[in-house]
């Protein structure tokens, strides 16, 4: 079901006037000594400047009379991006950034096969992009914690791991209960999350088709599946990161590296 | 009768670039408890984890029973070199399941024989292996290495965690199955332990080994860093 399009505009000036908010949180800061009023002038302007160029780039890539193309090199584009992001947040995490890229092309290739494949949503440049930034960016946190999960799972119960290997099990499945234990805890908050949608909180998604003038009932159908795509996308990156890493932290005769 | 293990001019440098084994050449015979004795640090645990490739030496060689241990399955080397370590590993779940992971499929006849090598009834079957003494879960750890059907034990401090009575189980159990014709390795750094169980000891001091015999030879040698040794322990901590 496609959204509606019609919606209010805000405008430069509403923009401004939501910045007597930030303005707020600067008092706040001052007030009690929190000397955040720095990062959070430089969070503001970058996140605006962020925006704004990513706007005109979507302008560029959402018009239909361009070719789908531009927007698969879009998703290719924040897949690496997101890749490096994953790579400069898990220093101590080996190889991060190959994973990563795994994890978020085998997630692509899973959730948007389904989404798009399925005819979930039209395959077009306004559903393609945003749909995979959404997908991308909400794995990308869950990379990190299944790749830091992994790598500390197998360093505090190295005893326990070696003992495994000492009784002639293959590396894999002396790691099997540490890799378990790592994609579940990687995947838990966003299966809390997917709960919890509706009763807690309004995810951004359907808040903003709402806010765009389109009916509740077509928004939180859409939420639905941006939902069941992010749960998805956490769960296969979570997987490809955590076997993965696994694999890079045993030696070829089954020795324990970390 | 070939050497259980033989060692020609082992190192191992650490990742850190330290030297943790430098040149070590000794054998240990197939039969018996061999000790290996030395203050902390001498390199002893890391001797006894190339036994089963837990750990690979940098340069240098090792023969198990004549065959490069280079050359060997790790996987079959390592249920013929079954291995129980410092402390008490058990997994999770009953200590059926522990024995279980070591022998996929193993019926309850041979878990209670495992059990019983271990000197542990069948009831110990359904308790949960984490909620065991420390003795009692060392026993496991033994029943499950025991249960792969080795034909060496490697047994690396397997006291030092364990009261005065469970060790002295545990090394009475050690003495039952060399004498079953087990051959064991037994690390540790008690010289009365040694004395207790062992008929030949490898002393290790800085990385190498210093002596390797009876203790006799161990007594006679003129190596200072083992007199110093032996000083030591006799003068108590």
């Amino acid at each position: 079901m496609a959204p509606d399009t019609t919606g209010v505009e805000i405008g430069a000036l509403g923009v401004a006037l939501s910045l007597i908010l930030v303005v707020i949180a600067l008092l706040i800061s001052w007030r009690q000594e929190l000397r955040l009023g720095g990062p959070i002038v430089v969070a503001v302007g970058r996140s605006l400047v962020q925006l704004i160029l990513v706007g005109l780039a979507l302008e560029l890539i959402i018009d239909p009379t361009r070719p789908l193309a531009l927007s698969w090199f879009w998703v290719g584009f924040i897949v690496l991006f997101a890749a490096w992001t994953v790579r400069q947040r898990a220093a101590d995490v080996p190889n991060a950034f190959g994973l990563a890229l795994a994890a978020n092309a085998a997630a692509a290739v899973v959730t948007l096969g389904v989404i798009f494949g399925l005819g979930i949503f039209p395959l077009e440049a306004q559903f393609l992009v945003p749909t995979a930034g959404m997908m991308v960016g909400n794995a990308m946190k869950y990379t990190v914690v299944a790749g830091q999960r992994i790598v500390a799972e197998l360093r505090e119960k190295r005893a326990e791991v070696e003992a495994r290997l000492a009784l002639g099990q293959t590396w894999r499945a002396a790691a099997r209960p540490y890799i378990r234990s790592a994609i579940r805890t990687a995947i838990t908050p966003q299966v809390e999350t997917t709960r919890a949608v509706g009763l807690v909180f309004l995810p951004g998604a359907m808040t903003g088709l709402i806010l765009a003038g389109v009916d509740p009932i077509d928004a939180v159908l859409v939420q639905a599946a941006v939902m069941y795509l992010i749960l998805g996308a956490v769960a296969t990156t979570s997987a490809v990161v955590a076997i993965g890493l696994a694999r890079r932290l045993f030696s070829p005769d089954h020795r324990l590296l970390v | 009768m070939a050497d259980l293990f033989a060692f020609d001019d082992v190192h191992v440098v650490g990742s850190d670039g330290s030297d943790i084994l430098r040149g070590v050449t000794a054998t240990i015979r197939a039969e018996g408890i061999t000790c290996v004795l030395g203050p902390s640090g001498a390199g002893k645990s890391t001797l006894l984890r190339l036994c089963n490739r837990l750990d690979v030496p940098t340069t240098g060689s090792i023969r198990f029973r004549g065959e490069q241990l280079a050359d060997a399955d790790p996987l079959r080397l390592r249920r013929s070199v079954g291995m129980v370590f410092q402390r008490p590993t058990p997994f999770e779940g009953s200590v059926a399941d522990n024995l279980e992971v070591a022998s996929p499929g193993a019926d309850r006849a041979t878990m209670v024989s495992a059990l019983g090598r271990a000197e542990l009834d069948a009831s110990f079957l359904d308790r949960d292996a984490r909620r065991l003494s420390g003795g009692e879960a060392q026993r496991v750890c033994l029943a499950r290495t025991l249960i792969t059907a080795p034909e060496a034990l490697l047994m690396d401090e397997p006291t030092s965690a364990l009261d005065p009575a469970s060790r002295t189980g545990l090394e009475g159990l050690a003495r039952l199955l060399a004498g079953d014709g087990m051959p064991i390795v037994w690390v540790t750094h008690d010289l009365a332990q040694a004395r207790r169980l062992a008929e030949r000891v490898l002393v290790m001091v800085d990385g190498r080994v210093a002596v390797a015999g009876t203790f006799d030879d161990v007594e006679a040698s003129p190596d200072r860093a083992v007199r110093d040794y032996l000083a030591g322990d006799r003068d108590g901590p």
